[in-house]
């Protein structure tokens, strides 16, 4: 699914006054790429992304997408409900379609084994680990079958090796349909692996900075990240996010 | 060794207790009209059970109890999920709330006697009365329990109000609620029996009152040991409930009794 945004800005209201948290933003997202937003706290990248799922109202400009977009939209908290077995929460957006219980029940097994949690579907949300919950979540948001899916700091609460892990599993889920994704992240290694594109943004206010073209091959390895290519683009990112402080 | 201990616990704490009883009665040599021994008691309560009006008691006063507990369920959920999703009325609603609260509803009684007159009626409004409060308050407290996260994986999904009031808002306010139900029931036993204390023909209250007065405190101490099981009962019914409705929930487990 393409998205085009144009001239999006948001203003909060706070105690203090009006506080504009993303200035004007102009970005193209194409069908199938891989699109990762980094910057650090307060560049406005959350609040974009939220624009993006229509949990928040953008105070300006428009956001163009073509088709009745399916958005799979996973939080830094995996946000399962704890009332519902694994499967459950996997398949509640087939049950929200009104898909009946037995064809609900074979589309989350093919989830879960799709995001390498088969045979947990009949486990408890809070006996799984960190790692694993985000894991059912991803499963969750790909139920839908999106033409998009938004990622706001999916590993962000996840320890370092996980986290790791779960880079390589997102870039095989996505090479496996090609899904848009946009994934929000303030880790250079992982946005420079993940991405076709990262968009770099600036806080105060929040605003696109450069968006750099990442060129390595796909799939991806772990070795890639120790090439000189990676290391350059990951070092020019990381001087230019020093020069926001 | 721990799993002994929980065992025997219990069993051991009350024989425990038993002789340090009879222990008392024998050495300090109280009165039976102040204190009669366990055996007493023992004997006191095997005679009344086997009364058909022991049981007719018991069966007004647990009527008494459920009913007034009802009533207050129905109507506390009702009000309190409209209080905790309408924010500017239960702001608005606020001083009328701790007022109330603050109002020994237990003073009452006598109020709602001369209102609802010495039949069951009145002390089934008075149990839920007493029970309304735990149960508003903490369906309050549930239904603004949502979490935000929740709430946006229901947006981002599209899904219909009722949808998430089923999926969503229900099983979240559950582990409060259920908490309001235990107190409820406890406080509408309270209401039932300190109704029929104060007017009442009836009901296991009226019989302690009329062993009291007829100087039989042996039997008195049996109606409060079937008062306390009859408590007790309706408890464990919430507990089980609660296993039942929330096995998810960290107070749902089964080792939590």
């Amino acid at each position: 699914m393409q998205v085009a945004l144009r001239g999006v800005a948001k203003t909060y209201a706070t105690s203090s006054g009006p506080t504009l948290a993303l200035e004007h933003v102009d970005l193209e997202i194409a069908a199938g790429e891989f699109v990762v937003l980094l910057g650090p706290s307060g560049c406005g990248k959350t609040t974009l992304l939220r624009i993006i799922a229509g949990l928040e109202q953008a105070s300006a400009g428009v956001i163009e997408a073509e088709g009745e977009g399916r958005l799979g939209v996973v939080f830094q908290e995996a946000n399962l409900f704890p009332w519902l077995r694994v499967g459950a929460n996997i398949a509640l957006p087939l049950r929200l379609a009104g898909i009946a219980p037995a064809a609900r029940r074979a589309r989350a097994a093919e989830l879960a084994a799709q995001v390498g949690l088969a045979g947990f579907e009949r486990r408890w949300p809070n006996e799984l680990s960190g790692g694993m919950r985000q894991r059912a979540a991803i499963a969750r948001a790909l139920a839908t079958d999106p033409d998009i899916v938004l990622m706001d700091e999916p590993f962000g609460a996840l320890d370092a090796m996980t986290r790791d892990a779960m880079n390589l599993e997102t870039q095989r889920l996505w090479l496996e349909r090609r899904r848009t994704i946009l994934l929000v992240t303030h880790s250079i290694a992982e946005a420079v692996f993940l991405a076709d594109r990262v968009v770099l943004m600036s806080p105060r206010p929040g605003r696109i900075d450069r968006i750099l073209d990442i060129p390595f091959d796909r799939p991806r390895g772990i070795d890639v990240q120790s090439t000189p290519e990676f290391q350059a683009i990951v070092l020019e990112l990381r001087h230019r996010l020093q020069e926001f402080a | 060794m721990k799993r002994t201990s929980a065992i025997w616990g219990t069993p051991v704490a009350i024989i425990v207790l038993l002789l340090v009883w009879q222990g008392y009665v024998t050495l300090s040599g109280v009165s039976p009209l102040i204190l009669p021994g366990p055996g007493a008691v023992l004997r006191a309560l095997l005679r009344i059970v086997q009364r058909p009006a022991t049981w007719q008691a018991a069966w007004v006063t647990l009527g008494e109890t459920v009913g007034g507990f009802a009533i207050a369920t129905v109507t506390g959920i009702a009000t309190g999920v409209i209080l905790g999703r309408v924010a500017w009325l239960e702001r608005a609603l606020q001083p009328v709330l701790v007022g109330v609260q603050v109002v020994p509803k237990i003073a009452l009684v006598p109020l709602f006697i001369v209102w609802f007159g010495f039949g069951m009626g009145s002390k089934i409004v008075i149990a839920a009365v007493l029970a309304f409060l735990p149960v508003l308050s903490n369906t309050i407290l549930g239904v603004k329990s949502v979490e935000q996260g929740h709430r946006d994986v229901m947006t981002t999904l599209r899904a219909p109000l009722l949808n998430r009031l089923w999926l969503l808002d229900l099983p979240s306010a559950l582990p409060a609620l259920l908490t309001g139900l235990e107190v409820a029931i406890v406080l509408a036993n309270i209401g039932a029996v300190v109704g029929e204390f104060l007017a009442g023909n009836d009901g296991l209250g009226h019989m302690a009152v009329a062993a009291l007065n007829g100087f039989e405190v042996d039997v008195l101490f049996a109606v409060i040991l079937l008062l306390a099981a009859i408590g007790g009962l309706l408890y464990l019914g919430i507990v089980l409930l609660r296993r039942l409705l929330i096995p998810w929930h960290a107070t749902g487990r089964a080792s939590v009794l």
